[in-house]
């Protein structure tokens, strides 16, 4: 360690700082604060155009120190992000953002939403154009609060109405929640980005008042915009809604496509497996087989019973019909080098068959496809199976005995 | 008094004095915002020679301020300094004489007092609205606030406060005035070859006061006692009278923003014993403090080693000839001699002692240790034999210790002073509204660090580590022997140790690379760099000053071998 002796106001900031960082990664709030008092002073020399000057630094780890400090109370933060208000005029609606994140982390929403309001208000020449981001952001929280009251209004409604009152005040209320909700919320999600809450609970208020086109029309924007980046989310919203409306299975089919390519993991993967499994298109059931394999890749899956059962299934059905073993052989090239170890050693057999007898069973049906009948997984599942006299054990061995020249084939 | 201005008014010089101290024109009554100079008896020795300038001010004196020179007040910051330095021990008479001489001989050297008006210069303080500025004003006025605006990109306190504001930085600098006459004056000119003060030269006359009088202090002490707050330095503006207003170019000026260096203060202090025309000093001799024989009993003992160990920097000094009263008093001026660092000399000693004994090459250290311990398993008289390894541990420890705390103080300074400091008038709303949030948030933080009070001023004291030897846990080292590492030869006792290497084989110019040595930590064994690291803490310089020392005094002790030119390693035969 090198002992500076050369000390200057700027350096003993910077090592002052030091001393902050480490008491704050070793979350020693108490000494933390003492250093940051004497951190405070460079405010009066805050003219420095360093990428993250003192004050910015104050506002951030002072709101640490108060979060995690045992004796701060939610008076002292708000008294200390007011003062950070002020500091900063460039900075001005990030601390109202983040101190109404803040409030509704400690579950005043009240508090929160009165922060947003005054926020919204605030006009500071330029600077209101310049922070024009920050500006819809809190506009768009808003809206969200506003989303949340009509729902709780909607509940007291709901609730009444089965108690038979009728509360005209209260539906009054709901529907002014409800358009200041959707204007803010509607603006936000125009902006290319991530908006998975927004858009959810627009498309809730819209599904409600039973404007099912502009919820489609949301939806659709926000899963194939090219502008808006990838996001699995925003095609399983757009498959929930499709379903909840009795949509065909051909627009659910396509809603699932890009989100298998995005996220071939995905639990949709089964429901998009199980639609593909019965068409009537060849394609789409090559495209089903695809799918399954593919979210069997994952270690997550390993021990899924519907998904070994989705592939059972498939594999089954094709080896039966003696059609499209092609399809098997193609799935099974690239993984017949890996997935023996990683699903069907022995130690998986005996633990499968110990913690979960269908799991094996269904795997076991796989494997002696894939592998043979003499492979070390269906046998030792097949036989433990028989010895326990389960009799769709003894189905599967003698299924699996039939079709054992069709491993052949495909392994070839 | 001599006021010869013409009225602006009716353009006659016919001036009385109201009661406020302004002049007035008798024939029109028209007040100014001339004073008669105050004379005020909180200045030391305020005898100005020279009248005072005739160019109006239109700065308001509203707020009861004074006319004041940037020398009066280095002068309080001297006085400031002296009587500190009284209450720590130092003879009065370093205050009252020594340190007002040379005051007194400084500022008629360098034309500021004490003289004549300085030839052709009119002191001449920027205003605020001149609306008949001529070329050389406007150009004066251009280059300040260039300087400004550069010098000041730390110092301007424009904050994103200050909103909106669409006052040209122009303007706004040109409000920048002084509170002091000539600070302007002061920044602008180059002032070199007249020596002009700043804040560390302060220290700089302190130390040649102290020097002169050869009381106990080195410059080291001297920083530190700074450092740690005894001797006024930073923010002593804060003791000058209310009538002396601090603004602006004055904050440039008085305001330290940086702890003064040793090398810094010392050159600073040869410059101006040469500049004073300063005869020879008072003799070091060894019943001085500073001399190396003397200096070497107090780093021993706060270096907590053996006392024998003196006998053996005596001998050191003695063969090198750095004892001698010629080499070490200082004669100002002469260029020849290169100049002694008292203290830095002393620790460089011991260093090469150490290394004479030790070798410090991170092996022969540690067996020696192991071979004293095993003698003083069979030492049953006497005092025990002085272990490396033992001392190594203990000191270590203290080392890590007051090193963490100095560490943490450092971090934990605190520059502002109470008075909060404008540079102009109208920044000063937003000044003091940023103090009080300062004190705000200071507070509610303060009050979550738990009950941790306010440092304390430590009490100053010349030893910062100490070692008693009444404690039973061993941890003192003065009173061990050293019999253990020596050896009996001819009938003396001679270090057991043949061998010894040299820091550098070669020492740099001086002139060329301002160093005599380059030291870099892992170029050198560790024992060496704990050796260095232990009187750098002490001393509060870099361990590559006492490494550079180190390399002269081996140079001086092993002369004849080093020019014997053979081409070989650098560990030498003793």
């Amino acid at each position: 360690s090198s002992h500076e002796h050369k000390l200057n106001f700027k350096k003993s900031k910077e090592v002052c700082l030091n001393y902050i960082q480490d008491a704050m990664l070793q979350k020693q709030w108490k000494r933390a604060a003492e250093f940051l008092t004497f951190y405070i002073e460079s405010l009066e020399k805050d003219f420095s155009t360093a990428y993250m000057g003192p004050s910015e630094m104050i506002w951030r780890i002072g709101t640490e120190i108060l979060c995690h400090h045992s004796h701060s109370s939610m008076k002292q933060f708000n008294s200390f992000i007011e003062q950070m208000k002020t500091l900063g005029v460039k900075r001005y609606l990030k601390v109202c953002l983040e101190h109404t994140f803040h409030l509704l982390c400690n579950g005043l929403i009240d508090e929160a939403y009165q922060n947003l309001s005054l926020a919204e208000s605030w006009r500071f020449g330029e600077q209101t154009a310049i922070q024009d981001k920050e500006m819809k952001l809190i506009q768009a929280y808003r809206g969200l609060l506003d989303y949340y009251s009509w729902s709780k209004q909607k509940d007291i409604l709901l609730e009444h109405g089965q108690n038979g009152f009728e509360d005209l005040s209260v539906e009054q209320e709901m529907h002014s929640c409800f358009r200041k909700a959707a204007v803010n919320l509607k603006e936000i999600i125009k902006i290319p980005g991530v908006w998975d809450l927004f858009v959810k609970c627009y498309v809730d208020l819209l599904e409600f008042y039973g404007d099912h086109n502009e919820a489609c029309q949301v939806l659709n924007e926000y899963a194939y915009n090219s502008k808006f980046p990838a996001n699995p989310n925003a095609h399983v919203y757009l498959y929930q809604f499709l379903k909840r409306h009795g949509e065909s299975k051909k627009s659910l089919i396509s809603a699932l496509k890009i989100l298998h390519d995005i996220v071939p993991s995905h639990e949709l993967m089964i429901d998009f497996n199980t639609m593909l499994q019965k068409s009537k298109k060849r394609k789409k059931r090559q495209l089903g087989l695809e799918v399954i394999f593919a979210a069997l890749d994952y270690a997550g899956w390993k021990e899924n019973v519907k998904a070994w059962s989705c592939l059972a299934r498939q594999v089954k059905q094709i080896v039966i019909s003696e059609k499209h073993l092609d399809w098997i052989k193609q799935e099974w090239n690239s993984r017949k080098d890996w997935w023996p170890a990683f699903h069907f050693s022995r130690y998986l057999a005996k633990r499968n068959w110990q913690e979960n007898e269908s799991l094996s069973y269904e795997k076991a049906l796989v494997a002696g496809i894939l592998l043979g009948k003499d492979c070390k997984y269906f046998k030792y599942v097949s036989h433990q199976g028989c010895k326990a006299q389960v009799k769709r054990f003894r189905i599967l061995k003698k299924f699996v005995n039939k079709h054992n020249p069709v491993y052949l084939r495909i392994s070839g | 008094r001599d006021f010869n201005e013409r009225c602006a008014q009716c353009s006659e010089v016919n001036w009385g004095l109201t009661d406020g101290g302004r002049f007035y024109c008798r024939s029109c009554h028209n007040v100014t915002e001339r004073t008669r100079e105050v004379v005020n008896t909180d200045f030391i020795s305020n005898t100005r020679v020279q009248t005072i300038s005739n160019v109006l001010r239109k700065q308001e004196k509203t707020d009861g301020g004074c006319e004041w020179y940037v020398c009066e007040g280095f002068q309080l910051v001297l006085k400031k300094q002296a009587e500190a330095l009284e209450a720590l021990g130092v003879c009065p008479q370093m205050k009252d004489e020594i340190l007002c001489n040379f005051w007194r001989c400084y500022l008629q050297k360098s034309k500021q007092a004490y003289c004549n008006r300085p030839a052709g210069e009119t002191v001449k303080a920027l205003s605020v609205c001149d609306s008949s500025t001529d070329a050389d004003s406007e150009l004066e006025r251009r280059s300040l606030l260039h300087m400004l605006s550069v010098s000041e990109s730390e110092g301007d306190l424009q904050t994103d406060c200050s909103f909106a504001s669409s006052t040209s930085k122009v303007s706004e600098s040109t409000s920048l005035c002084s509170g002091s006459v000539d600070g302007s004056l002061y920044l602008m000119k180059n002032q070199k070859e007249k020596l002009r003060m700043t804040m560390p030269m302060t220290l700089s006359f302190c130390y040649m006061a102290l020097l002169w009088l050869r009381e106990p202090m080195t410059l080291s002490d001297l920083l530190r006692f700074v450092v740690e707050g005894h001797v006024p330095y930073l923010n002593v503006f804060q003791h000058f009278p209310e009538k002396m207003k601090l603004c602006g170019l004055d904050l440039k000026i008085f305001c330290v923003e940086s702890w003064p260096v040793y090398e810094e203060v010392y050159n600073k202090m040869l410059e101006l014993a040469a500049f004073l025309d300063l005869p020879r000093f008072p003799d070091i001799t060894d019943s001085c403090f500073l001399h190396p024989d003397m200096l070497c009993i107090k780093y021993l003992m706060e270096a907590n080693l053996p006392d024998e160990l003196h006998n053996w920097t005596c001998r050191v000094v003695k063969k090198i000839c750095v004892g001698e009263v010629d080499f070490l008093t200082l004669v100002p001026g002469n260029k020849s001699t290169r100049k002694v660092k008292y203290d830095v000399l002393a620790a460089a000693v011991i260093v090469v002692v150490l290394k004479l004994l030790f070798l410090l090459d991170d092996h022969y250290e540690w067996l020696l240790s192991e071979f004293a311990e095993e003698r003083n398993k069979n030492n049953k008289e006497g005092g025990p034999y002085f272990e490396f390894k033992k001392w190594y541990k203990v000191i270590k420890c203290s080392l890590d210790v007051e090193q963490k705390k100095l560490d943490e103080e450092r971090a934990k300074y605190l520059w502002r002073c109470e008075k909060p400091l404008f540079y102009s008038a109208k920044k000063k709303s937003k000044v003091l509204k940023r103090r009080r949030m300062v004190v705000n948030l200071q507070n509610q933080f303060g009050k979550l660090s738990g009950s941790v009070q306010p440092a304390e001023k430590p009490n100053p004291s010349s030893f910062q580590l100490s070692w008693y030897e009444e404690n039973t846990d061993g941890s003192c080292f003065h009173g061990h022997s050293l019999k253990g590492i020596l050896q009996e030869k001819c009938g003396l006792l001679t270090a057991m140790n043949p061998d010894y290497w040299l820091c550098t084989v070669k020492l740099c110019t001086e002139k060329l690379c301002g160093h005599l040595a380059h030291y870099r930590e892992v170029d050198f064994p560790q024992s060496y760099h704990f050796v260095l690291r232990l009187f750098s803490f002490l001393l509060r310089i870099q361990p590559s000053y006492i490494h550079d020392e180190v390399c002269v005094i081996e140079h001086k002790l092993f002369n004849k071998k080093v020019c014997k030119k053979p081409k070989y390693k650098t560990t030498l035969r003793k």
